[in-house]
């Protein structure tokens, strides 16, 4: 529990770790479609014995390996930041937080770190069986870390399996197969492997693409098409199924989401899903103002969408701050004076053990305990900052999902056209192709988020605010990692792009 | 699972030591990384060495993370503490392996904006600073921290240097030069076991060799100061108390893993640098890596264990964390003890691996064949 918070450390806090993260993110989707692209290559090498799927594999390889270390160098970073900078967030919820983190490192970054040096140096080192059998582990590996540390972020948007102890003002696992198993981790496992999939097919198109254009290397061009085609197309169909479960998830468990994602500030029935919209600037939550400008409606889809039901109400911004008490929705403005009362009762329950009166400390507990669910809501300010940004989650939504419904129509094109071997003479798709690296990065960036600043203003869904999650340093100090941290990445990112590049123009070995 | 939350926060401790002492062990990749400059003598020597570290890189990187997310999950207050309160310190720490992380693989590659030389200087800064700060920040577990806890569970620190400070307490420093020198012997003695390259292995010899004198100084320092120095160890209801010698007493009270630990590891240590010198043996590695797995247990247990407080707090005493005030409630110790009997099977398939991928040094011919797929 903290008594002040500075608000210019929690932003720098805030956008040193969107900063560390998105980094992340541009490197282990790759890591997480390629692996499994590499383990499908040399799979048709291992069965037909045609070097050209040995080249086709060691080409990949060689822009996975790069993309790899990189992902590696980003990801410790996270780690370590929940300790330096969320120190409040480490003490009062390290028992079950860390747990998957640690689980991660031993069910699935070992697995990575030991085939991959096979995987990528062993060739001539073991047997062609324990070759195909490395590189599976790697792609098998990468995925399991997903699993770890989807199922911690799934914790934060929907807390499951824990019990506040009000000694310790923290809270301890009581149940990690409920942590485990939350529907929310499933769906963003899902979701988040399908897409990376997906974009790493895209990235394999891209490159292709260009070999086409310039008519080089042809076969290595085609065949790396076909596969990722149809790699990419079957997992955009999961795409769009964990998507919906997701949004579905959101409606279920953190429906202050969802109404931002849409842009509906007043509940309705038969609500319906937008399709394109331009959101009115002007509008705040409670007033009367129109909130697009221009909206076209899919009629029906949102209450379908959120409870699976056509004639479902569909609460809005206005609803969950202000409450409706005829649909049965507490308010959040009423849901900080349960929160006051909680953090009173605790106050006075630590008080009164400290003073060895035992008979006031079982009274005021029993009193928390009626209301702790509400503790969170103690520190916000007030109801209209439990509402995320909305205009970024309404468009980085929409923008996401036209893209997830347009890349299967690309894989596609590309999958026909390659089958009747007329993919060079479309040199407009090819060189449209070109662009589906940074649409697919687009989209890959903007789920997360969506994820992350729909969570906002709660470091755990209305349990622990993100400003009472930090450590207590300076604003300047973090304001200099920041900086630093910038820099940095940025550096390494640049020559990054720039490795790939040149490899890509090096191009496979020769014959 | 029939232990009590005591047994457990012991067990984790010792799990914790165990993970340091391995990392230690690991750590010779970073003491190959600082040879680079001196002990190779030409561009393709150099690049024998990091491709003979870059085979293993990984696992050390992975072994550091492990020790975070263990530490995490079993003493989320000590995460809580020392890596927001020595910020500075964890940062440059971080900033380093990250550094390392992309150096390996962008060293040799086409288009990788610094050149070689830089990434190659990327791993000294990593094996050298890196490591001496990483074994000061260990020190600070001796020496303690400027951080108070109070009833608000607020962390305050109690300068503004968050943790650099700690680089001028002689037993940090020394703390992290006995790692970096560690580190370099082990380098010196895994290339050895891994290059077939005769005259850069006869310079490893003498350098592995040359690195264990700086330790035959501080190895000593490190002993005088833990019987002078004052630690703090807690009663029955967990009051901190502070006892002169407490760590000095903490290595003969846990006997064998203490004391006797420690010196049969520095014993072996040395035995494996002499190996390499004076025989033509490639297995100093073995010896010597024994040895420091044995130190790095030893350094651990006497921290944690016998009641002591394994993070002092410079500032309140009572503020000082132990085994039961900073550890997980006894439900995620339980189950993280579960999962902890994987480690048998993740250290069986990382020695296989490592046998098949080492079955024969590597050499020069090895770069030459395979231009693609090394660093």
């Amino acid at each position: 529990m903290m008594e002040t918070f500075d608000p210019a450390a929690v932003n720098w806090a805030r956008a040193q770790f969107a900063l560390t993260a998105m980094y992340h993110w541009m490197f282990v989707p790759l890591t997480l479609g390629l692996s499994f692209l590499l383990a499908f290559f040399e799979t048709f090498y291992y069965k037909t014995g045609d070097p050209e799927w040995k080249r086709i594999t060691r080409f990949w390889m060689r822009l996975f390996a790069v993309n790899f270390a990189i992902g590696i160098a980003t990801g410790l970073i996270l780690e370590f930041q929940f300790g330096t900078n969320w120190s409040n967030y480490s003490w009062m919820v390290g028992d079950i937080f860390g747990a998957p983190l640690a689980i991660e490192v031993l069910f699935a970054f070992f697995i990575e770190a030991t085939f991959f040096a096979v995987m990528f140096f062993g060739w001539d080192r073991v047997s062609p069986r324990f070759h195909l059998f490395s590189t599976w582990m790697v792609a098998i590996g990468s995925s399991l870390s997903a699993v770890w540390i989807l199922v911690a972020n799934a914790w934060m948007q929907r807390p499951v399996g824990m019990v506040f102890n009000p000694d310790l003002a923290r809270f301890e696992m009581q149940d990690i197969a409920a942590v485990i198993t939350s529907p929310v981790a499933v769906s963003h496992f899902l979701h988040a492997t399908s897409t990376s999939f997906v974009l790493s097919a895209l990235f394999v198109l891209s490159v292709s693409s260009w070999y086409l254009l310039k008519g080089r290397y042809l076969r290595l061009a085609v065949r790396s098409v076909l596969v990722a085609s149809v790699f990419g197309l079957l997992f955009s169909f999961l795409v769009i199924l964990s998507g919906d479960q997701a949004a579905h998830n959101a409606a279920r468990f953190q429906p202050m989401k969802l109404a931002a994602m849409e842009a509906l500030y007043r509940g309705e029935k038969n609500a319906g899903l937008v399709a394109i919209g331009l959101l009115n600037p002007e509008k705040k939550p409670g007033d009367d103002r129109p909130v697009f400008h221009q909206a076209v409606h899919f009629p029906y889809l949102l209450s379908l969408l959120a409870n699976r039901r056509l004639d479902t109400f569909v609460p809005g911004i206005d609803d969950l701050l202000y409450g409706n008490p005829a649909e049965g929705i507490v308010g959040v403005s009423e849901k900080m004076v349960l929160g006051n009362e909680a953090l009173e009762q605790l106050t006075r329950y630590r008080q009164a053990r400290k003073e060895k009166d035992e008979e006031a400390a079982a009274f005021h507990l029993a009193a928390f305990k009626k209301v702790e669910d509400h503790l969170g809501f103690a520190y916000l300010d007030g109801p209209e900052e439990a509402v995320p940004h909305v205009p970024i989650l309404f468009y980085g939504f929409h923008v996401m999902v036209g893209l997830g419904f347009l890349f299967p129509l690309i894989f596609l094109l590309y999958l026909i056209l390659a089958l009747k071997n007329r993919l060079p003479r479309y040199r407009w798709l090819l060189r449209l192709g070109l662009l589906l690296v940074p649409l697919g990065f687009l989209a890959s960036q903007l789920g997360w988020v969506v994820t992350e600043m729909g969570r906002q203003p709660w470091a755990i869904h209305h349990i622990l605010p993100v400003k009472v999650a930090q450590s207590n340093l300076a604003a300047a100090t973090v304001q200099s990692t920041f900086y630093i941290f910038l820099v940095l990445l940025t550096l390494l990112f640049v020559a990054e792009v720039r490795i790939m590049l040149s490899q890509i123009r090096i191009g496979p070995e020769e014959k | 699972m029939n232990l009590d939350h005591l047994q457990l926060q012991q067990l984790w401790w010792i799990i914790l030591s165990l993970v340091g002492a391995l990392f230690l062990f690991m750590t010779f990749v970073q003491g190959g990384q600082t040879l680079l400059f001196t002990t190779a003598r030409s561009a393709p020597e150099r690049t024998l060495m990091v491709n003979a570290l870059g085979r293993k890189w990984e696992l050390t990187f992975t072994l550091l993370v492990l020790f975070g997310g263990a530490f995490f999950a079993a003493f989320p207050r000590f995460y809580a503490v020392s890596f927001s309160g020595a910020y500075w310190v964890w940062m440059l720490i971080l900033i380093t392996f990250v550094l390392q992380a992309v150096s390996f693989e962008f060293r040799s590659k086409a288009g990788n904006l610094f050149g070689a030389r830089v990434y190659e200087g990327f791993l000294f800064i990593n094996g050298s600073l890196g490591i001496l700060a990483l074994g000061a920040a260990i020190g600070t577990l001796f020496t303690g921290g400027n951080f108070l806890i109070d009833e608000f569970n607020l962390i305050r620190w109690g300068n503004p240097w968050h943790g650099l400070e700690a680089l001028l307490v002689p037993f940090n420093v020394a703390l992290g030069l006995v790692a970096v020198f560690l580190a370099r012997v082990l380098g010196a003695l895994y290339l050895v076991n891994s290059l077939r390259a005769e005259e850069l292995t006869a310079r490893l010899r003498r350098a592995a060799w040359k690195n264990l004198l700086p330790l035959v100084i501080l190895i000593p320092f490190l002993l005088i100061s833990w019987q002078t120095m004052t630690g703090y160890g807690y009663g029955e209801s967990g009051e901190i108390l502070a006892a002169a010698g407490k760590h000095w007493d903490n290595l003969f009270n846990l006997g064998l893993f203490g004391i006797g630990f420690f010196l049969i590891g520095a014993a072996l240590t040395a035995g494996g640098a002499g190996l390499a010198r004076f025989t033509a043996s490639t297995k100093g590695i073995w010896l010597s890596g024994a040895g420091a797995i044995l130190i790095g247990l030893a350094l651990f247990l006497i921290l944690g264990l016998e009641q002591t407080a394994f993070y002092p707090s410079l500032l309140d005493p009572a503020s000082s964390l132990t085994i039961r005030n900073a550890s997980s409630s006894r439900y995620t110790l339980a189950a993280m003890t579960w999962v902890a009997l994987a480690v048998p099977v993740i250290l069986g398939y990382v020695a296989y691996v490592w046998r098949l991928m080492n079955a024969t040094p590597l050499s020069a011919d090895d770069m030459d064949k395979d231009r693609h797929h090394s660093y």
